[in-house]
């Protein structure tokens, strides 16, 4: 494989679903909008994928095609479409973008399309032993100002506050012992299993593997006091400590 | 000087805020004064290229002829740029231009006219333009210390989070890992009636907010905007609230223990009340 000066490997990204329940171009891009507005950062070219399973009366060609440009003018990168393989629509292989196999269902309807265009002698393998690899811990002493950054590629300890207009992102957990009221994103690549701890909760978001939460709805749970942040089943669940 | 490393030259104060109108060039104005009145050779300098206004609050502004950007431009000499103040035995100011924009500093520029300066001077205050741009960052760049000023309202508050965030990132210590600059609060427009009502956040909601230590308390008062108006920095009126709370600043700075003071409402008297006072 080193020969060819390349390697094909698995990997597993996660992106943002936008699932279409009914096909009305300008409400979808309102709301859409809305919602990218309150988390600016978070959506910034975000891999998007758009699946039209769920529609019940299906989509033209001309509609899906102004809804992947009007979504890709919002800033989000159109990366594949889904779609509910008994009742494909006559017009799937005119799209451009891949379409991506449902959600859990196995690649059954594309495997014959790829064998076509791989040639006969290339073997495309998946690497499976890819693992996530256990990354040091970075330590944050100081406060993290309003307008300030802080990622790190293991888990995150900030031993002191982190600001409204603040950011703190970790592939793993996330640990802050002060004040949290900016944002804190842990389990930035992926991880389900990253969780969030603070002392005293007044977030502006906190996202596990992409799920978040705003503070509006965090208030209602636990504020001013130390809490965790962890997934179960795919939502979000503020527990206090 | 309590500083670690370079201890033979001037210790440099940046005055700083990101928000406009909270009151910098009044404090630098105040705390320079107060540091040269207690021995220390002190020389204030208008960072804000284009909108001087420290000349008016020293009272100096007939006097400017050459000013800071002349001196990086070596168009004048330091010696003729600086203006005595004539108040203060061992103060100095070096204004600002007033027809140049902040594009005219560079850092070569300003560290030379630094490094001039603490030859001769004991403190160096760098008067701060508002927000984060260059001009702010070109003033807090050489710092050793910085006094946030601060009003206590929360966009002022934000505002003093973002230049902290700054202050530790973008500074010449923090860019040679050096040790960082001192932080110092000062809240400065505190109307303790307000803060009772719930209308303006309270001094212990800023301290925990920015989490950094407290050096003054300005309380709100008319004497400021009369001091601007005459050109005397209100550090001088020893009868009014806000003078006696700066001076109280700069002992603080100078590593003395102050209690803090002004910070209750004032109960009026049944006689004051009645006249209306």
């Amino acid at each position: 494989m080193t020969d060819s000066g390349f390697r094909l490997k698995g990997s597993v990204v996660t992106t943002v679903l936008l699932e279409i329940q009914t096909f009305s171009l300008d409400d979808i891009v309102f709301h859409l909008k809305e919602k990218i507005d309150q988390v600016p950062h978070f959506f910034n070219q975000a891999p998007i994928i758009i699946d039209i399973s769920k529609m019940k009366r299906g989509i033209t060609l001309e509609e899906f095609e102004a809804l992947i440009k009007s979504v890709s003018a919002l800033g989000l990168g159109v990366i594949g479409w889904r779609c509910d393989p008994d009742s494909l629509p006559v017009w799937n292989a005119s799209v451009t973008i891949p379409l991506l196999p449902a959600s859990k269902a196995r690649p059954i309807n594309i495997a014959p399309e790829i064998k076509e265009v791989s040639s006969p002698d290339v073997v495309v393998k998946t690497v499976v032993e890819e693992r996530l690899i256990p990354q040091a811990t970075k330590v944050i002493t100081k406060p993290v100002r309003s307008g300030q950054q802080v990622y790190a590629e293991g888990d995150l300890i900030v031993l002191a506050q982190v600001s409204a207009g603040a950011e703190v992102l970790a592939d793993g957990n996330i640990h802050v012992y002060g004040a949290l009221r900016g944002r804190a994103l842990a389990g930035v690549k992926g991880d389900v299993e990253a969780r969030i701890f603070c002392k005293s909760m007044e977030a502006e978001l906190v996202s596990i593997a992409g799920n978040f939460m705003l503070s509006d709805a965090l208030q209602n749970i636990v504020w001013k006091d130390s809490a965790q942040v962890l997934l179960v089943d795919d939502s979000l669940e503020i527990v206090p400590l | 000087m309590g500083l670690s490393g370079d201890t033979a030259l001037a210790k440099i104060i940046v005055v700083t805020s990101g928000k406009g109108g909270v009151g910098k060039t009044t404090s630098s104005a105040a705390i320079g004064t107060g540091i040269a009145l207690k021995g220390h050779k002190t020389v204030i300098i208008d960072f804000d290229v284009g909108l001087r206004n420290l000349d008016l609050i020293m009272g100096c502004e007939r006097r400017v002829v050459y000013d800071f950007v002349n001196v990086i431009n070596k168009e004048a000499t330091l010696s003729q740029a600086l203006i005595k103040d004539k108040r203060t035995a061992g103060l100095f100011i070096l204004p600002a231009s007033q027809t140049r924009d902040k594009d005219a500093l560079t850092i070569e520029g300003v560290q030379e006219v630094l490094n001039d300066l603490a030859k001769d001077f004991d403190y160096i205050i760098c008067d701060s333009p508002a927000g984060i741009e260059k001009g702010a960052q070109m003033a807090l760049y050489f710092a050793d210390a910085a006094i946030v000023v601060t009003n206590p309202e929360v966009s002022s508050v934000r505002d003093s989070d973002r230049i902290l965030g700054i202050l530790q990132s973008k500074s010449k210590r923090a860019e040679e890992g050096k040790e960082p600059i001192e932080e110092h609060l000062l809240l400065t427009r505190y109307h303790p009636g307000r803060v009772a009502s719930g209308e303006m956040l309270s001094v212990s909601d800023v301290e925990d907010i920015l989490a950094i230590p407290l050096i003054g308390v300005i309380p709100e008062s008319e004497a400021v905007l009369k001091a601007s108006n005459q050109g005397t920095p209100v550090i001088l009126d020893t009868e009014s609230e806000a003078g006696l709370a700066y001076m109280d600043a700069v002992d603080r700075l100078m590593g003395e223990e102050r209690p803090l003071r002004f910070l209750e409402v004032q109960k009026k008297g049944f006689i004051k009340r009645l006249l209306g006072g």
